[in-house]
Formats: structure tokens, sequence, C-alpha cells
């Protein structure tokens, strides 16, 4: 979330798309009521089914699964068409005036520089033209041809209203109802919202689906200011915290990236990264970049990381191609994995396609599972009648179960998607020999040091080596290591300009990354995390729930990263001069010496706003990008493409390139491309979603989630319903071209049949909750179903937007493997 | 009387348990006009704590038997919305609501199990064992599979043939010093559930 949960309240506008926040999120969910109870803010619902959310909003539009971006890229064509834009807001904190090279183009779904053979792009071309100076070159007129904003008036103005309505199903009318809506919010006192969740992110084109979103937001001057924000609001408790301290293939803590092999040179990988202002006087912030990775060095290896060895540079593992969840389970099925550890995740049930799965885990040499519950993937190996059937006889996989520790027997910290790190505490003891996840961790890593001292082996100098700085070494203790990763002066820090001045002493913990050095003489385990345990201590476990101005800031409640900033960007929410655009919802305001407000000024806290700094500062360009030059994968402006499977097998948008049916630069392996079912043998759209009642694969080990939703079902509309022969309660076979699950049909209107380019759709919703182990009843895991490819920038996989066929099953006896 | 159920008994009481008109039915509450009844959580162990499933990060309080003495086993009996937390205000869904199920789930686990190659069943062994054996097997593809230099001889120390998923339901503390670990091996086929 650019901005927090409470204030959503603030909205005047709230677009739900991309997720079902009432059913999925529902304690956040009320922050929009009281947005519509006491801010007459209006909701907005655009998803494939009437859901909970749309069933208290005041406008619903269904959508097919996978259109997002024909969508909102006829969104983008409206507020520009008819000039709802935020002027002032989009010209002077936007690249919207910034030239593109000559050579740039696009034609037929495909970008300049597309190489087909390896499904990727030479994105030479993708780039600002850029002077003699350095500096990009720009044209506040926004008269150029090739200006950020004509360009993009260009791509988009083929995203008229009947090409919304051709690809999406959406009719014209409710499609022309929201953009006067949405562009209701240009106006500097208004502002929108937009919430979002895996209903956005689960595509091949997921990234760009959320890119577009905030290209929408920024239009109407809504990114930066009070209700407003691209708010994702994220699936786990922590899986915010866990992908800030970069627990991801080619990350590192605090969103710094690892090298690839050719990074070789520790100072041109620094370079690479720190990166350089593209316009004059802008802060370019990640130019601070040494610091940010000296300092982590410094807290992963201590004394072993010196000026002289780069700070232990040769100790990180380089990377040639990305190592992700689909591309280690391809290898796996290959047979060249041979280990694997599954802490707390369940990839039998959150992967696609099980059957691959279970065929890559059976490959394995051994398995080791640390989880407090029975998961499907501990006994990936065990036959559970047709919900699982393996023989385990032909099954070589070694598998090491741990059991571990719940929330509730453990100290520590979670964020929250609003950025929050709150602190909490153990309340009860864990069942029988179950440990937590920081004991096992410590202690199986003391073990393999203590092999590595004494036998030697492959390259043990990172091991032996790795700052073990605990007081018990087997049980670091929860404060311990959030001291570290906050972060702590290593030697006595002085002022430079005024060397008398003791800023930190040797030991103390530091108040902010803007202390950090790259000199070796601070270590911060994560940069973005450094002062949640600053001098004053524990800032994680603070509890002062007050709200002095009542737009929701609570800065002394818990902690936010960065430097306790509860809005992003809030910069944004002043004009150039630094007066507040909305006064009503102030966060910031420049009031002559500095800035002071509600929340931590994104910005110099003494820069006079005259000086003309944008107000991104961790952009090169110091303000925002709806040009996105090469950082993503398929192109710099979203562009629609189908599904991997698609109802249509075309692209209406770009009908004669072959090529840009769907996401010409996502990675898809050869057998999984070959495993892609067809519209004619699979004629149904398929979605997976969430039910209020479960929590992914966890909840059907919980009695009462159990017994309030204790079967699997699949939603089937009326329309398909009737054309099957179905009733409500039949028992239906759902199938892919990679398997097939068995459940009961709900019959519902709330899913209608679409007309897609003079096409009938129909959608089918699966939840996705149900499997062989656990109280509720037994069922299959609805990724039995789902396609083995990626968003060509994230590779999360394509969970919200497949093909299938529903069959009615002539026995309505209850399926075999059963509870009675 | 004898033969009245709890329902005709409530309808002739108006419905509510409003104890002082008991007595005029016929009925003696004896010792409870002496003694107002204590409530339960009023003993009990408060602990604040944060719902683990979605990302609103709901404020929960939990009630545990025991005082936290050194003898005193905690065990929850009680999870309720933290009233004072500014995001639930006291509030909590069906999922958070049911918590305490989840802790006191069947399906925990309780002690460390091997399953060998083939077999269709677990064996119990000990943290001991468990963690010896996935130390050696860790350290023996390690050392058969470690790959300090690629073929154009740069040097990449990386170890590719073991794999880890980190669990986004624990704590930061858990995931840094889980990351600082597996990345001190040189894995990179490492990911959380943020990638799903």
């Amino acid at each position: 979330m650019t901005n927090h949960w409470v204030d959503i309240k603030n909205a005047d506008l709230v677009l739900i798309m991309g997720g079902n926040a009432a059913e999925a999120h529902p304690c956040g969910f009320k922050w929009v009521t009281e947005a519509k109870a006491h801010n007459k803010a209006r909701l907005i619902v655009v998803d494939p089914r009437f859901n909970r959310s749309a069933s208290v909003a005041d406008v619903y539009a269904p959508i097919r699964a996978g259109t997002d971006i024909a969508f909102l890229g006829g969104v983008i064509n409206y507020l520009l068409a008819n000039d709802k834009i935020q002027r002032d807001y989009v010209i002077h904190y936007t690249d919207a005036s910034f030239i593109v090279r000559e050579d740039f183009a696009f034609n037929e779904g495909l970008y300049s520089g597309y190489d087909p053979d390896n499904r990727s792009y030479d994105k030479t071309s993708w780039e600002y033209e850029i002077g003699g100076d350095g500096f990009a070159h720009v044209d506040p007129t926004l008269a150029h041809p090739r200006c950020v904003l004509n360009l993009m008036k260009q791509h988009y103005s083929r995203y008229t209203p009947e090409m919304v309505e051709r690809v999406c199903g959406t009719p014209k009318e409710k499609f022309q109802q929201i953009c006067e809506m949405i562009g209701s919010t240009a106006t500097p006192t208004r502002a929108m919202t937009i919430m979002y969740a895996l209903g956005w992110t689960q595509h091949s084109v997921g990234s760009q689906m959320i890119r577009c979103g905030a290209m929408v937001q920024l239009l109407l001057g809504n990114i930066g200011v009070s209700g407003g924000g691209m708010n994702a609001l994220r699936g786990h408790s922590n899986i915010q915290g866990l992908t800030d301290l970069g627990l991801l293939s080619n990350t590192l803590p605090g969103y710094i990236s690892l090298p690839f092999d050719r990074e070789q040179d520790y100072d041109k990988y620094v370079a690479m990264r720190a990166y350089r202002p593209l316009r004059p006087n802008q802060m370019s912030y990640w130019q601070n970049f040494s610091k940010f990775f000296v300092s982590l060095q410094k807290a992963w290896w201590g004394d072993a990381a010196t000026a002289e060895n780069h700070w232990a540079y040769d100790y990180l593992p380089k990377f040639d191609k990305l190592y992700d969840m689909l591309q280690v389970f391809d290898m796996m099925e290959h047979g060249e994995m041979n280990g694997y550890l599954a802490q707390g995740f369940n990839p039998l049930a959150a992967a696609p396609n099980k059957a691959k799965m279970t065929a890559a885990l059976s490959k394995l040499k051994f398995l080791v599972i640390m989880d407090p519950l029975v998961t499907e993937t501990s006994e990936f190996w065990r036959n559970y009648g047709v919900h699982n059937d393996v023989d385990s006889s032909k099954i070589q996989t070694e598998v090491i179960r741990l059991p571990v520790t719940c929330f509730a027997e453990e100290d520590g910290a979670l964020v929250n998607s609003g950025r929050w790190l709150q602190w909490h505490w153990k309340g009860g003891e864990p069942p029988g020999e179950a440990r937590t996840d920081i004991e096992i961790m410590a202690e199986l890593f003391n073990r393999l040091r203590k092999l590595y001292q004494t036998e030697g082996g492959a390259f043990p100098d990172p091991i032996v080596n790795l700052s073990w700085p605990y007081i018990r070494p087997n049980k670091p203790t929860p404060e311990e290591l959030a001291k570290e990763y906050s972060g702590r002066a290593l030697t006595e820090l002085v002022d430079p300009k005024n060397p008398t001045n003791v800023v930190r002493k040797r030991g103390e913990q530091l108040a902010g990354f803007g202390e950090l050095r790259d000199d070796g003489s601070t270590a911060s385990g994560c940069w973005i995390f450094c002062g949640a345990w600053g001098p004053a201590g524990n800032l994680m476990a603070r509890r002062d729930n007050s709200d002095p101005t009542g737009i929701g800031q609570t800065l002394n409640w818990a902690w936010s990263w960065p430097a306790n900033r509860r809005v992003l960007y809030n910069r944004a929410s002043c004009d150039a001069n630094g007066k507040p655009f909305n006064p009503e919802r102030m966060l910031i305001a420049w009031n002559g010496k500095q800035w002071i407000g509600a929340d931590t000024p994104d910005f110099k806290v003494d820069d006079d706003p005259t000086a003309g700094v944008g107000p991104f500062i961790m952009n090169q360009e110091g303000v925002a990008r709806f040009f996105a030059r090469g950082h993503m994968t398929e192109g710099p402006f979203p562009e629609h493409y189908e599904p991997f499977e698609s109802p249509l097998g075309y692209n209406p948008l770009s009908r004669n390139e072959p090529r840009a049916v769907s996401n010409p630069a996502a990675r898809i392996f050869k057998a999984d491309r070959e495993a892609l079912g067809n519209v004619a043998q699979f004629p149904h759209v398929a979605t997976t979603y969430r039910l209020t009642e479960h929590f992914h694969y966890w909840t059907k080990h919980v009695r009462l989630n159990a017994i309030t939703q204790p079967e699997q079902f699949v939603e089937i509309g009326a329309a398909l319903a009737d054309e099957l022969g179905i009733a409500a309660g039949d028992r239906v076979r759902v199938s892919s071209n990679r398997g097939h699950i068995e459940a009961v049909a709900v019959v519902t209107k709330r899913i209608r049949a679409l007309n897609i380019d003079g096409k009938t759709v129909h959608t089918v919703g699966i939840p996705i909750h149900w499997g062989f182990t656990g109280l509720a009843r037994p069922g299959y895991l609805a990724n039995t179903l789902t396609p083995f490819v990626g968003d060509g920038n994230s590779q999360t996989p394509e969970f919200k937007a497949f093909l299938v066929k529903v069959e009615k099953i002539a026995d309505a006896s209850p399926a075999s493997g059963q509870k009675t | 009387m004898s033969d009245m159920t709890r329902r005709q008994f409530l309808a002739i009481t108006g419905s509510g348990l409003a104890g002082s008109s008991l007595a005029l039915l016929g009925f003696s509450p004896g010792p409870a006009l002496a003694e107002v009844r204590e409530f339960k959580l009023s003993r009990a162990t408060e602990t604040r704590n944060t719902c683990p499933y979605c990302s609103v990060s709901c404020g929960l309080l939990m009630y545990s038997h025991g005082d936290r003495s050194k003898n005193a086993t905690a065990s929850i009996f009680h999870i309720e919305g933290d009233p004072d937390h500014p995001v639930n205000r006291g509030t909590l869904c069906p999922k958070g609501a049911a918590l305490i199920d989840f802790i006191h789930s069947p399906s925990r686990l309780t002690h460390p199990e091997y399953r060998a190659p083939g077999s269709d069943r677990w064996q119990r062994i000990s943290w001991d064992e468990a963690l010896e054996r996935v130390a050696r097997l860790m350290k023996q593809d390690r050392d058969a599979n470690f790959i300090a230099r690629n073929a154009a001889g740069q040097t990449v120390n990386r170890w590719l043939t073991t794999g880890m998923l980190a669990a986004s339901a624990s704590s930061n503390e858990a995931g840094y010093i889980t990351h600082k670990v597996i990345r001190s091996l040189g894995v990179l086929a490492f990911d959380n559930q943020a990638r799903v």
C-alpha cells in the first residue's frame, strides 16, 4: 500500500478491482464502509463476479477475467480525451513532458526491439532522449509529438469504449458511467483510492495491470494524497515483511538486487544501482546505494566484510537467470534439484499444475518440512484416494517433518499491508516439542557450520565467517534479530562537518537510514527498517493510538517503513510552492522554513519547494513515470494481452499479430505450453478465488471454519447451469488440460454470461480452500487445474484466468474418500 | 415445574435471565446473592498479538491460563479483537474469530518425523536426529554441486540443487535469520509466498 488501511476513510471514491476486500479483507474493508458513511464516498466494484464487495457498491460492472488492462486503458483514453486530469500534478510530478527516443515504436501489440526466438526485447529504444549533459530532454508545453503524454494519448486512443466492451464484455454505458465517476477525482480536493489484490497479481500481465492502475491514479493526481494511492491488499500477515526482507530468489533485504554473473566488478555493481539523476537538482535517493549495501554486508559478515574484499562481495551468489518458484519446480521435475525446504509453505497446494508438482517432488532426494500443521506437501507421497492417488512405494523422496510454533507462541514483528511493523507477544506454550522457525534455522546453521569447520568443504568462507553474535547461538532472541536488521554504529560516528560532535556512540542503535555509511562503520540488515529499533528502543511495540489531526495518522502506533512515513510520496500532496492541494486533509505543508504536518515528509525536511526537487525522490527523474523505460519486461506502457488460455484465441487489439495474442515476453516452458488447453475442448473461463470463512489451505484444519464452509464447491452462473442441465447441489466435474476436480455446484446469478466480441463466454468460479488433509471434508486441490505460466516480471502464476470444461456427474453419490 | 423445559422457563421469565426475579418464582438463589460471580477473563493473563492470516493484521487480545510464573504452563483459551487497535478496533472476521481452534487444531504437529524412501508411513524421531540428518544431507549436496565458477570462468559461488520456500506468516525476525543463513550457503532457489 502507498497509503494504509485507516486512510481509506478519507477517500471520496473507492475502486475495488482485482480484489474482493469485503470477502478477503473484511476488517480492512470496514474503512470503505466508514468512507461511505462519513465521507460521502462512493464505491465502484469491477469483477467477473458480483461478489461481496459488489453487493454494497454504488456501481458494479462485470468484466471478463484477465482483461483489466483493456478496461483501464479505456479509462486512460477517457481521461486524456476529455481532459479529466489534474494538470498541474501531471506536468510537475510526472514524466509527461519527457521526450522519448525517436526509434521507440509500437505496432500491432509489439514494441520496438522484439526478439521472437527468445521471447524478449532489446530495450535500447525504450528510453528518453538524453542530452550531452546526461539529462533527459523535456517539453513542459507538452507540444512535442514524442513527449510521454502524447505517446500515451496515441497508445490508448485504440482503447475506445467499443473496444472495452468487445474485449471485457463490460456494457458500454456502464463503462462510461464509471469513467465519469473516476474522472470526478481529477480535481485537487477529491481523491480516489484503488484497492487490489491477487485478482490483479495472478495474471501473465499482472504487473502491468497494477502499473496501469497507478497510471490512472497519476493522471488524476491521486498518488501521495490522503484518501488516494495504490493499495495492494496483501494476502499473508507478513508477506509484506518477507518481501521487504528480500526473501526472493534475486533480492537482498531492502529491495537490493543480487549481482548477475557479469557483475564481477564490485564498483560497477554499485554504479548500476546508484542511479544518477536524469534531471537537474533531483535527489535520486538510490545514489546512496553503497551505504545500504555495505551496512547489510557488515550485519551479515561483520569483521570478515572489509574494504579490501569489497565487503565480502564474493560471498554473495551471482545469478545467471531467475530461480523463481516456477523455474525451480520445472528444474525439479527434470531431476535437476536434490533437496528442498518448505517453511510454512504448502507448494503442492499453492503452485500451479498439481500433477507436475507431484512429479517434481517425487524426484527429490530429500524434502524438509517446517510447519505448525499437516500440509499436503508434507504428505504428497501418501495415498489419499481420488484426492491424492499416488503409489508411496514408487516415491523415493526422504521426508523430514519438523513441528513449528504458531503466531501465539512467539514474540516478533509482522509488517501489515500499510507497511506498519507491529510487535506481538507470546501468550502460550507450543504443543509437544514444537520449536520456533528461529531456533530451527539457528541450530541447523550451527550444525552446518560445525561440519564445515571440522571437515572443510565447498567454499566454507561465507558459512564459517557469518556474523553470529547471539548470546545463545542456538536460540537467538527476536529482540537481538530486530536490533540487527534495524542497525547500529560499529564505531563512534562523528558529524563529518564537525568532528567534535559525536552523532552515535559505538554500539548505539541508529535512528534511521540517513545515518548509514559505506565505510564499514555502520551495520543494518535491512536499510528500509533502519530505526524500527532505534536509540529510544523498540518503536514497533508502540501502542499510542492517538490521531491528533483526525485523518487516521496514528504516528505513535507501531512504526512504519520508511522512516515512520504513513503515506508514501506525500510531498505530492502539495503544489509546487508546498501548499496542500487539499487543506482539509493535509498530510504535510511547507511553513517557510521546513515541512511540517501529520506525516513524516517524503522529502528533505528543510528543502525549499521552490528549488524544484521533484516529489518522487527514489526515481532518477524526480517525478513519477508513465513511461516505464526498460523496467518492465513486456513494454513501457501496459498493453492488453489475452490470458495464455484465451476463450478468443486472438487479441482484438492486435488482430493481425499472432505473436501478440498473449504476453509476448512472458516465459513459458515448452512442456507447459503443450499442456495449455484450447477453447474448443475447454470452452469456459475459470477464475480461482477465496472465501471469507477460510484462509488459503490453513483453516480447513480449524474446527469452526471447517464447520462454516465444510465442503468443496464451484460457482456456476445460472445461464451455464441451464445449458448443461446442472441444478444447485449437483456434483460436477471441472477439467482443464492438466487434470480435473469434482465438487458441488453452487448455481448463482452472481456470475453472468458475457458477450465477448460477439461470442457468449461463461465464467466458472473456483474457491481454493480444500485439500486432502484437515478437518473439512476432503477435496481436490484447486491447483490441479491451473496453468504453469507466470507474469512476465514477477513470475506469479496465472491463477485468475484459464480454460475449463464443466460437466454434470451422473451419479450424485458422494465422492469416494469422503469422511462420513 | 420439574417438567418445564428450558425454553418454557425462559418464556415464563420473560426470556431474560434477570436473576432478581427468580426468587419470586420459587427458586432460591442461595449463595449467589452473597457473591457476584467473577468474570472469567479477569483472572486470565492477557497478551497482545496480531492475527496471522491476511495483511489487515488485526490486533488481538489473547487470554491464557497461567500467570507467567516459572512452573505455570500458559495455555490460551480465548482470543478476541483488540479494541485499542486503530485498524480493526476490536473487530475480527470469521477466520480471526476462530483462531483459538487454529492454536489447538488436531492437525498441529508435535514432534519431528521421518518418512523413509518408498515408505507409506511416518516414524517419530528426535530433534537431534532430525537436524543432524538435514545438516548432513545439505552439506553432502552442497559439497557435490556447489558452483564456484561458471563456464566463462566468472566467480559465481552458487548452490542450485537445493532450494527453499520461506514462510510469509512468520515474523520479520524469523524471515531475517532464514535469509541470512540461506544466502550464506549460496542458495538462489529461494522464494516466499510473495511469488504466488
